[in-house]
């Protein structure tokens, strides 16, 4: 049963991603019809179409939304929707910057191991908040999260201006190259690419999720919860802990990921326009292509990193960078459709099963 | 006599199953047909078949001796057929009269012209002594309110064929009664009826005549009036049923759970919900609580159970005083909880059968190490409880819940519940829309577990079970105990008239 399931939801995925690149190939054949062919076939190449050079960039692209993705599903088999990830994201790169840029005394090769995880302390805070008022006070999740995606931006753009404000271009300070995330060979291997071993810890902690929610007790407690709280209240399991605990622990992936992101050396700073991280919102659909497991994040979140990169691409046949930006939204818009599309591959199976094996039943 | 309906050799064969094989029913105009058959008897199917949202593999419907073809809703309508479906189908923030005219709306010009419909819905429900109000919602309406709502959506179509699928299966006696008389007048007016139900007492009392399903196929009709019980419950299930529970001797052990002055005055409210319950349950015996539904049954468990906080009073089990423990420490002190709803409490749908036969063991050393679940053990035992407790599922223990079958669904709960050691059961309404076979399993579960000096507090609405299963019938009425009898020194009838409250017991008068 479990495994039919799965084969239906990569099945469903892949459907959604036909139906996307179908219509972001129509967009492209209105805009450029000469070329269409050309352009597409690059945007389909994505990642691969520089090599390994732009493997490696896709992977380090991956990073953020994979973490940001992992904390939408992790939250959500809990039955909350994180839609704080934007908030978590940046309170936890600028953690990372803040100590990265101001402690010296310790040593830098396991400095930014203490950033990465100062990071993921900041996001787990800025998700606790909204799990902790959904848990005591019932209040909406939802409500609560974009409350602290702007909170948590604009405390961040003050903390910028008073711990690490470089004047020169009104933004933070970069972290720089010695106190970053160690390369160990990528760099070599994917040379020209800004990836480091981040994406290992990235899919490391995709893992690891998955056994939390698959192995433990915990994660059992976590999922009776999501599917129906009334019984795992029943069963005597606690609501309160699991809604607050998975709140923290998504907020701690999605402030992990801004952290690797600012902490990868490559010059990236926090400004201080009034703008929300685009990385956190762009978790949803890759939870939601997903499916909301962790593995199928891993996956997802490099699709949509290949998609962008390609769309990039398509800059060499003349296509403006706008127009790319809506054939990839496009995709990625379509690509939330594999709810629906599984709930009809169900339907259309169930109608003949269940009634069959139900019969008279209710 | 003319026959108003025939479905003819209908066959309908699902993937793996054949739903309906070779099945003949044919109604006659003027009379009331039971479809009797248990859970997956295929009822559903063949209604389903004649409603239009199946067409049959083989075989034919017939309208007064006309063939006709059923291929949706829309064509049953047009042959004046209608149904009322066990959970109905309405909008709960729309009145009655709108959830009346849904689908089916007098417009002028665009605009809902509601006049002729009210005045419609009002001759009708004067008519056939269905009191509503057309202007109430029917979130502020009782569950036989809303049946009716439904009755009259028929109605107000002008059907003629009425299919009552399993209508009693939410109802109070009395409104079980009530709608009896609903049907009896239906037929006066020369409706013509078909009775989904495996409630025997009912087709008993109201049916001409008696279709008997079992697993798909066609048993036999039968004329009630000159069939037993026996003889329909036996062509139901297969073999022989019994109504009389074989209990043996009663050896009652001391006190184990003991109420004293249980109160609950909900907020906002001057009238207690709870007021001053005090009973004691003695191992070796099972404690009834029977009563109308809502005068506090629900609660009372409720509180027993931990998910409800208490106002005043004090709850003890095994002389420890747990009125302010979790639910967990009550669990793990000996109380068992089968509850009143399966689906909101006692099961999550979306996990398989043996996950939800863990649901309140998975903390336990033998299924879990440093928090990591134990799968093989926890796959063994539920192997080891859907072998003795027979529960049938397609995929055995990796069953999703959901697809199963009410009946095999309370099995599991009560597998699960009956297999963790406890020395109370609270089981609440265990046996509620079960067919005959499985009342009868969970009915000698509960003996069972008495047998073997544990103590079973139940709470039921059906008056035979209340006077069958227990040795103790503790009556509650308005949120108080009434009375205390014994059921081999009263009636049903006397049952009722404490149930009622115009009768309250020795040591209970006001």
């Amino acid at each position: 049963m479990r495994n039919r399931e799965a084969v239906k939801s990569i099945l469903s995925s892949l459907i959604a991603i036909a139906f996307g690149l179908l219509f972001g190939f129509i967009i492209i054949f209105i805009v450029n019809p000469n070329q269409a062919f050309r352009a597409f076939s690059i945007l389909i190449q994505g990642g691969f179409y520089r090599g390994l050079r732009s493997i490696g960039q896709m992977l380090y692209l991956a990073i953020p939304i994979m973490m940001t993705g992992l904390s939408v599903a992790f939250a959500f088999k809990c039955g909350l929707f994180n839609i704080g990830t934007p908030g978590q994201y940046i309170v936890g790169a600028f953690a990372a910057i803040c100590v990265a840029i101001n402690v010296d005394i310790i040593p830098y090769s396991i400095l930014w191991i203490i950033c990465l995880i100062a990071g993921g302390l900041a996001g787990a805070l800025w998700g606790i908040i909204p799990g902790m008022l959904k848990a005591y006070k019932n209040v909406n999740v939802v409500i609560s999260c974009i409350m602290m995606n702007y909170i948590g931006m604009l405390l961040v753009i003050e903390g910028v201006q008073r711990f690490v404000y470089n004047p020169m271009g009104a933004e933070s300070f970069a972290v720089p190259v010695n106190k970053a995330i160690p390369k160990a060979g990528l760099d070599k291997i994917f040379a020209g690419s800004s990836v480091n071993i981040g994406i290992f810890i990235a899919i490391g902690l995709c893992v690891l999720a998955y056994i939390i929610m698959n192995k433990t007790t915990f994660g059992y407690e976590l999922k009776a919860c999501g599917y129906n709280s009334e019984a795992s209240r029943y069963a005597g399991m606690s609501e309160k802990k699991c809604i607050i605990l998975s709140m923290g622990i998504a907020g701690f992936f999605s402030g992990i990921g801004g952290a690797i992101v600012y902490m990868s050396g490559t010059g990236a700073t926090i400004g201080t326009a009034e703008v929300l991280a685009i990385e956190g919102f762009n978790g949803i659909p890759v939870a939601l292509l997903g499916f909301n497991n962790p593995l199928g994040v891993i996956a997802s979140s490099i699709f949509i990193a290949h998609i962008n990169l390609g769309g990039n691409f398509m800059q060499s046949v003349d296509i403006a960078i706008e127009i790319i930006d809506i054939i990839v939204a496009s995709i990625i818009y379509f690509s939330s459709f594999t709810l629906y599309i599984k709930l009809y591959l169900d339907r259309r199976r169930s109608k003949r099963e269940l009634i069959a094996t139900q019969g008279g039943e209710e | 006599m003319e026959y108003v309906i025939e479905m003819l050799n209908i066959t309908k064969e699902f993937p793996g199953i054949k739903a309906n094989d070779n099945v003949t029913v044919q109604l006659k105009s003027g009379e009331v047909h039971a479809l009797l058959g248990e859970n997956g008897a295929g009822k559903s199917t063949l209604m389903s078949i004649l409603f239009g949202l199946y067409q049959p593999d083989q075989g034919s419907i017939k309208i007064k001796g006309k063939e006709v073809k059923i291929n949706n809703p829309n064509d049953a309508n047009k042959y004046a057929i209608g149904m009322v479906h066990q959970h109905f189908k309405l909008v709960h923030n729309f009145t009655v009269l709108e959830n009346i005219i849904l689908g089916a709306e007098d417009t002028k010009n665009g605009f809902l012209h509601k006049g002729r419909a009210r005045k419609k819905v009002l001759e009708l429900s004067k008519l056939y002594n269905l009191n509503i109000n057309p202007d109430a919602y029917i979130s502020d309406i009782t569950v036989g309110m809303q049946q009716r709502v439904e009755i009259l959506k028929m109605l107000y179509r002008d059907n003629d064929i009425l299919i009552f699928d399993e209508p009693t299966a939410v109802l109070t006696p009395q409104e079980i009664h009530e709608l009896l008389n609903i049907m009896k007048n239906l037929i006066k007016e020369g409706k013509s009826i078909i009775f989904i139900t495996h409630k025997l007492n009912e087709i008993k009392e109201i049916a001409d005549r008696c279709t008997i399903l079992r697993k798909g196929k066609y048993i036999d009709t039968v004329d009630v009036k000159t069939c037993s019980k026996e003889t329909l419950s036996r062509k139901m299930v297969g073999r022989d049923v019994d109504f009389v529970i074989n209990k043996g001797e009663q050896v009652l052990g001391e006190t184990i759970l003991k109420v004293e002055n249980l109160s609950y005055l909900p907020k906002h409210s001057t009238k207690p919900v709870l007021d001053a319950v005090s009973f004691e349950v003695k191992k070796g015996e099972i404690v009834c609580i029977a009563g109308i539904e809502g005068n506090g049954q629900s609660e009372l468990v409720y509180s027993l159970a931990g998910m409800m906080p208490i106002t005043d009073g004090k709850v003890m089990l095994h002389d420890e005083d747990i009125t302010h423990s979790s639910i967990r420490d009550r669990n793990l002190l000996g109380m068992a909880h089968i509850p009143e709803d399966r689906h909101k409490h006692g099961l999550v749908l979306d996990y398989t059968l043996e996950e939800n036969l863990a649901l309140k063991n998975y903390f336990t050393k033998e299924n879990q190490k440093q928090g990591f679940l134990n799968f093989k053990t926890i796959n063994e035992r539920a192997k080891t409880l859907t072998d003795t407790f027979d529960i049938r599922s397609g995929q055995g223990a990796k069953t999703i819940v959901r697809t199963m079958s009410g009946g095999n669904q309370q099995k599991a709960i009560i597998a699960r519940e009956v297999s963790n050691d406890a020395d109370v059961i609270i089981a609440v309404q265990p046996t509620r829309g079960l067919d005959v076979g499985a009342i009868e399993f969970i009915h000698n579960q509960l003996v069972a577990q008495r047998n073997m000096g544990n103590a079973v507090l139940l709470v039921s609405l059906e008056l035979d079970e209340v006077m069958n299963v227990s040795d103790r019938i503790l009556v509650m009425y308005e949120g108080k105990i009434v009375a205390d009898l014994s059921p081999k020194e009263i009636t049903v009838e006397e049952l009722g008239l404490y149930m009622s409250g115009s009768k309250r017991g020795k040591g209970y008068e006001k």
